[in-house]
Formats: C-alpha cells, sequence, structure tokens
C-alpha cells in the first residue's frame, strides 16, 4: 500500500490507473504545472483547474484511488506577470473544492526576479486562505541557488513550516530543507533527479522524518511506479516494512491530513 | 545527517551492485572518447569541464561523493537573475552566463 504525493495524471493514461492500483496506489495528490506549453489567457487555467478538481478525480475513483489536488501558476509561466495575477486572482475560487489540498507547485524555475515575485504573491495568498503549500525547486544546476531562495523567502513570510513540503530535494538540498523545519520530497525520475537507489540512499544518510517520496510521473521520461520500485529498492537492501511503510504512506499521510480534506478511500 | 547505514554488509552492497556501476562508469568513459572525437577538439564546453571536476570528487575518500558531485554541477550565486532566458536546464552552470 503507498501513496503518491506528487502524480500529474492530466498527462497520463487511463492505464496507468489502473496499474498503479494493482501495485498498491490508494491516495493521489496532483500539483498543477507547466502544461508543456504556455497557456495563453487565465481562462486556460480557469479549464486546467476543473479538469483537477471534478474530471481526474472522478477518473481516479474507478480504479479505487483517493484524487487531491494544488493550485497555482507553475514558475515556468511566472515571467509574464500580468498572466500570473490574473490566474492568482481565480484560484480562490477553487479552493473550497473537495480535493482541494492547498497552493501549489509553486516555487522557482531559473531563479528570475519574476519567478519570485510570484512566488511571494502565491504564499501570501496561501497566507490569506489558510493553505498549505508545495514547493516546486528548480532543475539540476538551478536547484541549489533556488532552493535557498525559495527557503529564504518562506522564512520572511513567516509561513509555518510544518505547513510547507519542499519537493524534488537531492543530495546537496536535503539537509537545508528539514535542518530549518520543513517536508522534503524526493521525486523518482529517471535521469534528472533522484533514483530509487539513491533515494533509498538519502532515507539511511537523513533519516525519515518529514520526508517522502513520489513519482511526478508526467508527460516527460517519468514513471508512474517509481514509489512501489523504491520500496522494492528498501525492502531488497533488508529495511523493515514499518520504515518502508513510514516513508510512502505513513508520512504523506500525516502531512496532508493537515488539510482536514485528505483521503485514503474513494468511499 | 544521521549515523545510520545501509542494511547490507559490504559484501552484500558490492554484490548487488557493482556490475551496473561498473557498467556507468565504461559509459563515462567512453562518453569522454567520444566528445574527444567529435568536431573541434580544441573547444571546450562549460559541461565538460564541469563534468571533469564532478569526477575528480569520485576520487575523494570519505561521505558526501554524491553532495559534492551535485554542487560541482551548481550555480552558486545568490542572486535573482533579471529574467529566465529559457525554460529547461542544461545540467551545469554556466560561468559565461548572466549575472
Amino acid at each position: 500500500m503507498y501513496i503518491d504525493p506528487h502524480v500529474h495524471m492530466v498527462s497520463r493514461t487511463t492505464d496507468d490507473y489502473e496499474r498503479m492500483a494493482l501495485a498498491g496506489c490508494v491516495a493521489i495528490t496532483e500539483p498543477a504545472f507547466w502544461a508543456g506549453y504556455d497557456r495563453s489567457s487565465a481562462q486556460g487555467f480557469f479549464d486546467y483547474f476543473r479538469t483537477l478538481t471534478d474530471y481526474e478525480p472522478r477518473r481516479a475513483q474507478q480504479y479505487g484511488i483517493a484524487h487531491h489536488t494544488w493550485l497555482c501558476i507553475n514558475p515556468k509561466e511566472a515571467e509574464d506577470l500580468g498572466l500570473a495575477r490574473e490566474v492568482l486572482e481565480i484560484i480562490p475560487d477553487f479552493l473550497e473544492k473537495p480535493n482541494v489540498l492547498g497552493i501549489g507547485e509553486i516555487g522557482l524555475n531559473k531563479n528570475s526576479r519574476n519567478e519570485l515575485r510570484i512566488f511571494e504573491e502565491h504564499v501570501d495568498l496561501a497566507k490569506r486562505h489558510d493553505q498549505m503549500i508545495l514547493i516546486h525547486t528548480p532543475h539540476l544546476e538551478d536547484k541549489l541557488k533556488g532552493t535557498k531562495l525559495i527557503l529564504d523567502a518562506l522564512e520572511n513570510a513567516e509561513v509555518d513550516p510544518g505547513r510547507v513540503l519542499v519537493d524534488h530535494v537531492e543530495e546537496h538540498t536535503v539537509e537545508l530543507v528539514l535542518d530549518r523545519g520543513f517536508w522534503a520530497g524526493m521525486t523518482l525520475y529517471p535521469d534528472t533527479k533522484c533514483t530509487p537507489q539513491r533515494a533509498a540512499d538519502i532515507f539511511e544518510i537523513y533519516g525519515q522524518e518529514r520526508i517522502w517520496i513520489n513519482s511526478a510521473g508526467d508527460w516527460g521520461p517519468s514513471d508512474p511506479l517509481a514509489v512501489p520500485k523504491c520500496q522494492q529498492e528498501l525492502r531488497a537492501r533488508g529495511h523493515f516494512e514499518e520504515m518502508i511503510r513510514k516513508v510512502s504512506y505513513d508520512n504523506p499521510l500525516g502531512f496532508l491530513s493537515q488539510s482536514g480534506k485528505f483521503r485514503t478511500s474513494v468511499e | 545527517m544521521t549515523d545510520a547505514n545501509c542494511p547490507m554488509d559490504r559484501a552484500a552492497v558490492i554484490d548487488r551492485y557493482f556490475l551496473e556501476h561498473r557498467a556507468k562508469l565504461i559509459d563515462l568513459a567512453a562518453f569522454l572518447d567520444r566528445v574527444d572525437r567529435s568536431g573541434d577538439g580544441t573547444v571546450d564546453d562549460f559541461r565538460i569541464t564541469a563534468f571533469r571536476k564532478a569526477i575528480e570528487e569520485l576520487l575523494e575518500s570519505g561521505p558526501g561523493r554524491a553532495r559534492r558531485v551535485q554542487e560541482a554541477f551548481s550555480d552558486h550565486s545568490t542572486e535573482p537573475i533579471e529574467q529566465a532566458p529559457m525554460k529547461g536546464a542544461l545540467g551545469a552552470f554556466n560561468p559565461n552566463d548572466q549575472a
């Protein structure tokens, strides 16, 4: 049994829901993200948010998977301040939907001034509406700098770190995140983030408190079964089932339940 | 950082992972050979410069090699840039880039 707390099912086929259910997935959360192209208007985001709050929960339910979501405009589309602010204005209309857990995945991409400005405005929105936050940290060479900028901005905003998950941590950023009291997520990607082996190493080195794993399965090279594959890696190394359950089920359950909306069953 | 260890003993770790990582090491060598054989061998690329620096970290003793390799590819500046030049990432920081 497991929870995949970060997966972009709008980019996946219904067959993937079935495979995930067969592998033991009972619940997922799907942050809003970049579609692979820039949307031309806030109306495009309105339709996307309807998909995330209406259509995807019904598609997941057919396979016994409870679907949840986080809403935002992704930092890749934050250079256009006018568009970003229009999208920020429509988000509150969706926050009361039963599967919306908070604001996410917000953060930085190339660490630009406009990205940082829109990130701070998202954090302000989350604070005003008492929402939890899911953070995207940048890719590859931009991750270290972006993670530091994000953590500084969150502390300046005086956000409760226990209600913020900083995702896509790797060997050079995990300690920064955990030491400041935030939750950390490891994304299991074939080339550009953690492999199941390296995630297992990080659990062994940094412990299993306030940390989880996810597939972040999307339209690029990714694997919606990455979480059970990491479970298998931990099992092969001889870790106890209790530890495996903690990082793949208990920890996400504990963090996400703070929203008051998270479910592990579709009933 | 905790002092937790892998529950497998040293021999088991090597038995399980050696062949996989031996193959990856040969892939690295073949990649660098391929770079040398292609085009103008005198023109270096910032990614290959970072790659060579990262490889040096592999030869250091003690823990933290993976973290130091990540840091070898990273942008260590501290101020936001004026404007995002593109959406993607290249895998290594280019020191000739903007400030």
